[in-house]
């Protein structure tokens, strides 16, 4: 069965139509969300919906810092202009969004894989994994054999083996990587509605649970589209610019 | 695989010994044909392959060195990306919860290892083999894969002459995670053929592959190994301060191009070396279009104050970061420019001239092969002399030289960067389509014949090339006024 690992949304309803879609193209049967349903975004009520209607049909969600952000407040380390988009997007949201984004979890395991928004040692610290130290710190944290994480926006995978030895690899887009489970993985998709490696296309990745392989995508969509939105709405015009730049 | 067999294929207990008649996935082990270090090989049949097929299966004890085991891997995930006739066909493979295995194409026959005991061979067939190798290996980095161990033993060539590279244990996918970047800390290779760079960890440069072939070459032609057989890092860090003894103090009729062509090879900064494998091919069929160096004639090894500057520049010295197979070949392309000296217009070949001057501005690495075509009747000789007393041959040669000089002149071609060929063939379009696939050529720059009644009696010749050949083709037409 092919799952498709989609994280950071960041409200971004261009970017998540088209993901999906390139998804379903490309066999696509079940999704994972890892979280950022919303923040910085112009359509955070219909990209929530969405995830819920797919979450109804047995997808995976898991919560991202801007979601709990939006719900319970925004940490005091959190930037002014992620904390203005939070408050923002609170008044875009009705009660049954705020409920849906309330009760997800801050990890989700399934069999030996395990999804979760910001790493696996200290989820609820929403600490980075920029490394690869980092990445075995998370690895050796569970014995899951595969990790799918978000948070960072640009999209890699770590392996360990059994013997410790650790290696990072920046995945070229639409080849597919085998990912045995004799080690342990642990890959970012990279954003889909907010794209930091300087490709504006929307990230996500494939994977394919029967052949043991993880393809990486990248989906161009219409980005102009998005920005003008996030202009329309009034928040601030740097959200808009990074879609156009991909930073 | 296994289970949707037939009641007779039914596998063996997972920790069974191998032994002729275990199946393991449908597949039957049939013979042991060779225990090597790393795994052991099988030859093992399918009922749904007619294709005859091998089993190979890594030798898995306790306390072995994990290069073993993580080579495995790398060969499990690199072949099955690879195709074409210069690897062998990947069938299945078996992981490592139950049974590691991978099934692949048996080529029958010797690897090229024995030959080595023949050594020094006729220097036409190290040349012969050289050409093919050189082939081979340019496939495989367009598909991405440094081999990184290219040596006798791991050569074997298919009843049509064509070359199979074996064993891609050691090598790297530059779209795959490199697992052996990590895992050790002395360098990973067979010592006599390990390139300087992978001697100091670099394992993404295709070039490697080039200083491993000419060891090979080195070897099969003089009998002697160029840098000994080194058992210590010590002994591999030598290659990069000490020269070679030249190949022509041991073998006297070895001819100062084919030196040339070895020395090249053996060039410790990769960027010395021939640019990509399809170069040094091209090189091997076309020695007298090979620019010779201070190689060629090269008599002694350098002297002892050369050698100590070399040895006091190595100390320390950091590799440069490699590029990738993948870039390495792109922006070396060869690209060939088919110039009909004796029809075009002027303003055709005006046209064809800015157009293979524009491409070749934007690679550095490019090499142009110059390609004009004499017709020859299918039937009886042609008079090959014309009124002039000077042969067609010449005449054409001298034009294609002609038409190219604006281009050298204004790019600087030097180094070996611009041949001419003057092909001699009853059909121009399949002359030209030969040519490409033959010297692996990139891209084919043509002009389009004029519209006239020359076309309409004998066809497009551009349109046939475009329609058959298997790299990128454009077509030239010079402006015309509008009608």
């Amino acid at each position: 069965m092919k799952l498709a690992l989609i994280t950071d949304l960041h409200a971004n309803r261009q970017a998540l139509e088209e993901v999906l879609a390139h998804a379903r193209a490309h066999g696509a049967e079940q999704f994972a969300f890892l979280g950022d349903f919303v923040g910085y975004g112009a359509d955070p009520g219909w990209v929530v919906d969405q995830v819920r209607a797919l979450v109804d049909q047995g997808a995976v969600a898991i919560t991202g810092n801007h979601d709990a952000a939006t719900v319970r407040g925004a940490q005091p380390t959190m930037r002014p202009t992620a904390r203005l988009a939070v408050e923002w997007t609170r008044t875009q949201l009705d009660d049954a969004q705020l409920a849906f984004l309330a009760a997800l979890p801050l990890a989700q395991r399934r069999g030996t894989t395990l999804f979760v928004h910001a790493n696996a040692h200290e989820p609820a610290e929403w600490e980075y994994v920029q490394s690869r130290a980092e990445a075995v710190r998370s690895l050796q944290a569970t014995d899951a054999r595969h990790v799918f994480c978000g948070h960072m926006h640009q999209p890699m995978l770590y392996h360990l083996s059994g013997t410790g030895k650790a290696g990072d690899f920046t995945p070229v887009p639409g080849v597919p990587i085998p990912v045995p489970p004799h080690r342990q993985w642990l890959a970012i998709p990279g954003a889909c509605g907010q794209p930091r490696d300087g490709n504006p296309a929307a990230a996500y990745a494939l994977f394919d649970e029967d052949a043991m392989t993880l393809c990486f995508h990248r989906v161009p969509y219409d980005h102009e589209t998005a920005a003008a939105r996030i202009l329309a709405a009034g928040l601030p015009p740097e959200f808009a610019q990074r879609l156009h730049d991909g930073r | 695989m296994g289970a949707e067999e037939g009641p007779s294929l039914t596998d063996d207990d997972a920790h069974a010994p191998l032994r002729p008649g275990r199946v393991i996935d449908g597949f039957t082990l049939q013979e042991h044909l060779h225990q090597g270090g790393m795994a052991h090989l099988w030859r093992v049949t399918h009922p749904a392959h007619q294709l005859p097929l091998i089993m190979k299966v890594p030798r898995i004890k306790g306390g072995e060195d994990p290069a073993t085991i993580v080579g495995f891997e790398v060969e499990m995930m690199i072949m099955p990306m690879l195709a074409g006739v210069h690897v062998p066909r990947f069938i299945a493979k078996g992981d490592f919860a139950r049974q590691p295995y991978i099934v692949m194409e048996l080529i029958p026959g010797h690897s090229l290892r024995p030959r080595l005991d023949e050594a020094p061979l006729p220097l036409a067939e190290v040349v012969d083999i050289g050409i093919r190798v050189a082939t081979a290996l340019h496939d495989l980095h367009r598909q991405h894969v440094v081999h990184l161990d290219v040596k006798p033993s791991n050569i074997l060539f298919r009843a049509d002459g064509s070359a199979v590279l074996v064993d891609y244990g050691l090598s790297r996918h530059d779209h795959l995670p490199d697992l052996l970047d990590e895992e050790f800390t002395l360098p990973i290779g067979t010592g006599p053929y390990m390139s300087p760079e992978q001697v100091q960890f670099v394992r993404n440069d295709p070039r490697s592959d080039l200083f491993a072939l000419g060891v090979m070459l080195y070897l099969l032609a003089t009998g002697e190994r160029p840098f000994g057989q080194p058992t210590s890092v010590a002994g591999l860090r030598r290659r990069l301060y000490t020269e070679p003894v030249p190949p022509r103090a041991l073998r006297a009729e070895l001819l100062p191009w084919l030196q040339e062509v070895i020395l090249r090879c053996l060039e410790v900064e990769p960027e010395q070396r021939w640019p990509s494998a399809a170069q040094l091919a091209l090189a091997l069929q076309e020695p007298d279009q090979i620019e010779l160096t201070e190689r060629a004639h090269k008599a002694t090894p350098a002297g002892r104050w050369r050698t100590l500057r070399r040895w006091l520049a190595s100390v320390g010295s950091e590799p440069r970061a490699g590029v990738s197979a993948g870039e390495q070949v792109t922006r070396n392309p060869i690209v060939m420019a088919a110039v009909d000296v004796d029809n075009a217009s002027e303003a055709l070949l005006e046209q064809l001239r800015e157009t293979v001057r524009r491409i070749l501005s934007t690679e550095p690495g490019a090499r142009l092969a110059c390609v004009s075509v004499m017709r020859t009747a299918r039937i009886g000789m042609d008079e090959l002399v014309d009124e002039q007393g000077r042969s067609h041959h010449v005449r054409q040669l001298v034009g294609l030289k002609h038409w190219a000089r604006p281009i050298s002149q204004a790019l600087d071609l030097g180094h070996g960067r611009l041949t001419f060929h003057v092909l001699e063939a009853p059909d121009p379009a399949a002359a030209i389509i030969d040519f490409a696939q033959r010297t692996q050529v990139d891209h084919i720059v043509m002009g389009a014949r004029a519209n006239s009644a020359l076309r309409r009696y004998l066809g497009s010749i551009s349109s046939q090339v475009v329609a058959q050949s298997e790299c990128t083709v454009t077509v030239v037409r010079a402006p015309s006024p509008q009608s």
